[in-house]
C-alpha cells in the first residue's frame, strides 16, 4: 500500500514552502532516515527525511515547485509487502511539532493569520512611483543594510545574524555584505551581549542589537531600562544612547506561554525609550531607518506572523518615516479602530466586514508606542464620537488602556459611547490550538466589538 | 530529522579538545603574575609619588567632607565613600591615556572621577543635587559621567558596569582607535552572571579591556568568604582564558605597577585581564551602614598598619620631602575641598524647567 508524503511544516509559522530538490528518483528504494528532498521554508533551506521504508512510487510535486502549501501530497512511497503499512501520512522529521502545525493550518485559525495582505495599505510615498512588493522581512534588512551603508557607525549584533544569516532570516545577506566585524554573531548570552551594545553606544557607536524574540530579552531588561533609557537623563543630556533593540515581539503560532507575549506594554511605560511597533512594510523600513538614526534607545517590535507577508512598496525608496506619528490606514466617520502591529491587518478585514453593514470604521496604526500620537487618536475620536482598541496582548495595564485614559481626559466630551478593549484573553497563552485560538484577538471580537459601540 | 543545511561553513567542534593543563595555557594565564612577582612596584619619580600623594589625599578629604554633609543633610539618598581604596584608583587611572582610553565604574564613584581630573566641585554640586553638578542635578551620587574625559559613569545596577564597559571596549576595537577600558567592579558584582557574559565575550573577541574587582572584603555586609565560593577573584577569568593579577590594593606603587603589566597587554591586543585589587573601606557600605558586619578592631588595624596614605607619605618623607612641605599639599588641597563644598552648598538648585528636560535627545 501506497504512503502518502506529504509536505511537512518545518516551523512554527510554515504554511507553504518550495520544493527546492528531490535527492531521490522514482524506483529508488529509501530507508529511515534517508535525506528525500531539500525544502524551502520561509526561514531556511532544510533537509527532509524519510521515516518508513519503502520504494518511490511516484514523485507527485516536481522540484522547483513554489508555493506548496503544508499537507500537499508531494510523493508516494510503496511500502513493504509484509509490513503494516504506515499509518503515518507523512515521513515528517520529529513528527511531532510538524503533525501539530499541519492540523493548526488545516484549522481555519485566526489565531494564525493567513499569509496574505488582508487589505494591503498602500504607502501613500509610493502612489506615484514604481511600486515593488516585499515582505517585511526584506523591508527591514534593506532598512539596515541601507544605514550601513550610509553610517559606518552602524553594526548588527545578535544570535545568529551572521552566518545562520537570522533565525527568522531578517539579516540574509548582511555578512556577506558588511563582514564580520559589523554583522556579529553572539554566543546565548541576551544579558552580556544587551549590555556590550548599550556601552558600544554610550561610547559613541550605532548599535543594532537583534534578540531571537523579545521573550529573552527578558533576561537583558535591566540594560533596556536601567542603562539605555535613563542615561541621558541622568547625564543632564551628556550621555546618550543611539542604538536599536529590535526583534520578534507578540504571540508566534503554538508556541506556548513563554515564548508568545507581547511587550510593548512593558517598554512604553518606560521615559526615555522610543518603542516602535510597524505593521507593514513601507513602515517597517522607514521607521526602523529613523530609529537607527535616533539619537535616542529604540525598542523596535516586529511581529513573526507578518515576516513572510507581501506589501506594496516604492522601488528603491529610501524614506524616513517620522517617528511618534500615528497614520490614518482607511478613512471611515461611524467608529474608530486604534490598532498596532498585526492587529492593523485584523482591523483593516474588520473594517471591510463592517462597511458591508453600512458602517464606516477608520482604522489608525499607532505605528509608535511611545510617544504616542494622541493628537490623531483624539482627531479620529472627534469625528467619529466611537473608538474601540484592537491589541494582540494582554488587556491589564495595555496600550489599549493607556488609550483609553486618554480618552477620558482628552476626549470626554466627543465620546457617545464607552471606549472598549479589544485584546488577547487576561491568561498566559496555552498551547492547544483551539485554547490558543480562544486565547488571540482577530477580526471576528474587533467587529463586534465595533457593532456594540455602534449600537449595531 | 529535519535541519539545516544552509548553515555556516564554520570548522566542526573538536570532539576530543587538546587538554593543557600545566602547558601553555597555564604559563599564558600566569603571564601577568610573573612579570608582576619579577617587580612588584612601579620605580616613580619623586615627582610621581608626589602627585599620587596629592590625589589619594584629596578623595579622603573629599569624602570625609562628603560624609559630613551627608550628616547636615545636604547630600542625600544614598552616598558611598571610598575612604580607604584610594591608591586604587589613582594608582590604575594614572597608568591610563586620557586621551584614549576610558573608564567605568558602578555607584562608588567619586575617587575614580577626581583620580581623573574632574572638577571636586563639579562632582560635590552633583552631590548636593544643584544644577551646576555634573549631571545637571540629575543624578545624584551614584550616576555622574564625563563624556569629556572619557567617564561613563556612575552605575547603579551592581554588576551592569561589567556589561556597558565592555561594550565600550568593543567600540575601541571597532573603531581601532588604541584606546583600552578599565571596568571597576566590587566582590560583590563579581557574583553576577552578566560578568562571565562579558567575560566570554571579551576573551572571544580579544577585546582591549582590563577587568578591575576592588575586592574589599565586603560585598555591602556579606564578607567575601560568605558569599563567594572562590575568593581569589583574580582566578575568576580563569574558566574564559582571561590571565588574572592579585594586587596589594593599599599600595599606589604596586597598584600602578600592575597597571603597567596590564595595560601594555591588552593595549597590545591581547585581549582583556582581571585585576583583583585587595583594599578595604574604612568606611560602611553607604552612609546608612551601621556596619555591625565587622568589628573596630578589624578596621583600626587597617587603619593603622596598611594606610595607603600613609605609607605614600612615609616613602615621601624617606625621600627627603619635609613634613612642612607635606604641611603644605595638605593644606591646599583641604582649601580645594572646603572651596567644593562651600560652592555646593551655595550654588541653586535645578530649575524646576530641567525636570522633562534630557528625557531624550531629540523631538517627536
Amino acid at each position: 500500500m501506497a504512503v502518502e508524503l506529504k509536505m511537512p511544516a518545518l516551523s512554527p509559522t510554515m504554511e507553504e514552502g518550495k520544493l527546492a530538490k528531490w535527492l531521490v528518483k522514482e524506483g529508488d528504494v529509501v530507508k529511515s532516515g534517508d535525506i528525500l528532498a531539500e525544502i524551502e521554508t520561509d526561514k531556511a533551506t532544510m533537509e527532509f527525511e524519510a521515516v518508513d521504508e519503502g520504494t518511490i512510487g511516484k514523485l507527485v510535486v516536481a522540484e522547483g515547485t513554489e508555493g506548496v502549501k503544508v499537507g500537499t501530497v508531494i510523493a508516494l512511497i510503496d511500502g513493504e509487502e509484509d509490513e503494516k503499512p504506515s499509518t503515518s501520512s507523512a515521513p515528517a522529521p520529529e513528527a511531532k511539532p510538524s503533525e501539530a502545525a499541519k492540523e493548526e493550518a488545516k484549522a481555519a485559525a485566526p489565531a494564525a493569520p493567513v499569509e496574505k495582505p488582508a487589505a494591503p495599505a498602500k504607502a501613500p510615498e509610493a502612489a506615484a512611483r514604481n511600486v515593488a512588493t516585499v515582505t517585511l522581512r526584506e523591508a527591514l534588512r534593506d532598512a539596515m543594510a541601507e544605514e550601513m551603508r550610509r553610517d559606518d557607525r552602524v553594526f548588527v549584533i545578535g544570535e545568529e545574524v551572521a552566518e545562520y544569516q537570522g533565525a527568522y532570516k531578517v539579516t540574509q545577506g548582511l555578512l556577506e555584505e558588511f563582514g564580520p566585524k559589523r554583522v556579529i554573531d553572539t554566543p546565548i548570552t541576551e544579558y552580556g551581549f544587551a549590555g556590550i551594545g548599550t556601552g558600544a553606544a554610550m561610547g559613541g557607536l550605532r548599535p543594532i542589537v537583534e534578540f531571537m524574540t523579545f521573550n529573552f530579552a527578558m533576561q537583558a531588561i535591566d540594560h533596556i531600562i536601567n542603562s539605555a533609557a535613563k542615561t541621558n537623563y541622568m547625564s543632564g543630556g551628556q550621555m546618550r544612547c543611539p542604538i536599536v533593540f529590535r526583534g520578534p515581539n507578540g504571540a508566534a503560532s503554538r508556541v506556548g506561554a513563554q515564548h508568545s507575549q507581547n511587550y510593548g506594554p512593558w517598554f512604553a511605560a518606560v521615559p526615555g525609550l522610543i518603542v516602535i511597533a510597524p505593521y507593514d512594510a513601507a513602515d517597517a523600513k522607514g521607521l526602523l531607518k529613523a530609529a537607527i538614526r535616533s539619537e535616542d534607545p529604540v525598542v523596535f517590535l516586529e511581529n513573526e506572523l507578518i515576516y513572510g507577508r507581501s506589501f506594496e512598496l516604492a522601488e528603491d525608496d529610501d524614506h524616513i518615516i517620522p517617528i511618534g506619528k500615528a497614520r490614518v490606514v482607511r478613512e471611515g466617520t461611524d467608529v474608530t479602530i486604534v490598532a498596532y502591529s498585526i492587529t492593523v491587518g485584523m482591523a483593516l478585514e474588520a473594517a471591510e466586514l463592517l462597511a458591508a453593514d453600512g458602517i464606516e470604521a477608520e482604522v489608525i496604526d499607532l505605528r509608535t508606542l511611545r510617544p504616542l500620537d494622541r493628537g490623531a487618536v483624539l482627531a479620529s475620536l472627534a469625528k467619529t464620537n466611537r473608538l474601540i482598541v484592537a491589541e494582540e496582548g494582554w488587556p491589564t495595564c495595555s496600550i489599549a488602556s493607556e488609550i483609553v485614559a486618554i480618552c477620558m481626559e482628552d476626549g470626554f466630551d466627543h465620546l457617545d459611547a464607552p471606549v472598549l478593549r479589544v485584546c488577547n484573553e487576561d491568561v498566559p497563552m496555552p498551547y492547544a490550538a483551539n485554547l490558543e485560538k480562544a486565547a488571540l484577538i482577530n477580526s471576528a471580537r474587533i467587529l463586534a466589538a465595533a457593532r456594540k459601540v455602534c449600537n449595531r | 530529522m529535519a535541519k539545516t543545511t544552509a548553515n555556516s561553513s564554520a570548522t566542526a567542534p573538536d570532539p576530543a579538545p587538546a587538554s593543557d593543563p600545566g602547558g601553555e595555557d597555564l604559563i599564558q594565564l600566569r603571564s601577568l603574575q610573573l612579570a608582576h612577582q619579577a617587580e612588584s612596584r612601579y620605580q616613580a619619580s619623586d615627582e610621581e609619588l608626589r602627585h599620587f600623594y596629592e590625589q589619594m589625599v584629596l578623595i579622603r578629604r573629599f569624602e570625609e567632607k562628603a560624609g559630613q554633609l551627608y550628616g547636615l543633610g545636604l547630600i542625600g539618598g544614598f552616598c558611598h565613600l571610598y575612604i580607604g581604596q584610594e591608591a586604587v584608583a589613582v594608582g590604575l587611572q594614572s597608568a591610563l591615556d586620557p586621551k584614549l582610553d576610558s573608564v567605568i565604574t558602578g555607584y562608588r564613584d567619586h575617587g575614580h572621577m577626581l583620580a581623573y581630573g574632574i572638577d571636586p566641585k563639579l562632582i560635590m554640586a552633583e552631590l548636593t543635587g544643584r544644577a551646576a553638578g555634573i549631571s545637571r542635578g540629575k543624578g545624584g551620587s551614584m550616576h555622574m559621567f564625563s563624556v569629556e574625559h572619557h567617564f561613563y559613569g556612575g552605575h547603579g545596577i551592581v554588576g551592569a558596569q561589567v556589561s556597558l564597559g565592555t561594550g565600550l571596549a568593543f567600540g575601541h576595537k571597532y573603531r581601532e582607535d588604541g584606546g583600552v577600558c578599565l571596568a571597576y567592579f566590587g566582590d560583590g558584582a563579581s557574583n553576577q552572571g552578566q560578568v562571565y557574559e562579558s567575560f566570554n565575550m571579551a576573551s572571544l573577541w580579544k577585546l582591549p579591556i582590563v577587568y578591575v574587582i576592588e575586592n574589599n572584603g565586603y560585598a555591602m555586609g556579606t564578607a567575601v568568604k560568605r558569599g563567594s565560593a572562590e575568593t581569589h577573584f583574580y582566578r575568576r577569568g580563569t574558566a574564559f582564558r582571561i590571565p588574572g593579577l592579585p594586587v596589594n590594593g593599599m599600595d599606589v606603587l604596586e597598584v600602578r605597577q600592575a597597571a603597567n603589566i596590564a595595560i601594555d597587554y591588552v593595549r597590545a591586543g591581547n585581549g582583556p585581564v582581571l585585576l583583583e585589587l585587595n583594599t578595604y573601606r574604612y568606611r560602611g557600605h553607604s552612609m546608612s551602614d551601621p556596619a555591625k558586619y565587622r568589628t573596630r578592631e578589624e578596621v583600626q588595624e587597617m587603619k593603622d598598619k596598611h594606610d595607603p596614605i600613609d605609607h605614600a607619605k612615609a616613602e615621601l618623607l624617606l625621600r627627603g620631602v619635609s613634613e612642612d612641605e607635606i604641611k603644605a599639599i595638605d593644606k591646599r588641597l583641604r582649601g580645594i575641598v572646603t572651596e567644593a563644598a562651600d560652592f555646593a552648598d551655595s550654588s541653586p538648585e535645578p530649575d524646576l524647567a530641567e525636570l522633562s528636560t534630557d528625557v531624550l535627545v531629540e523631538n517627536y
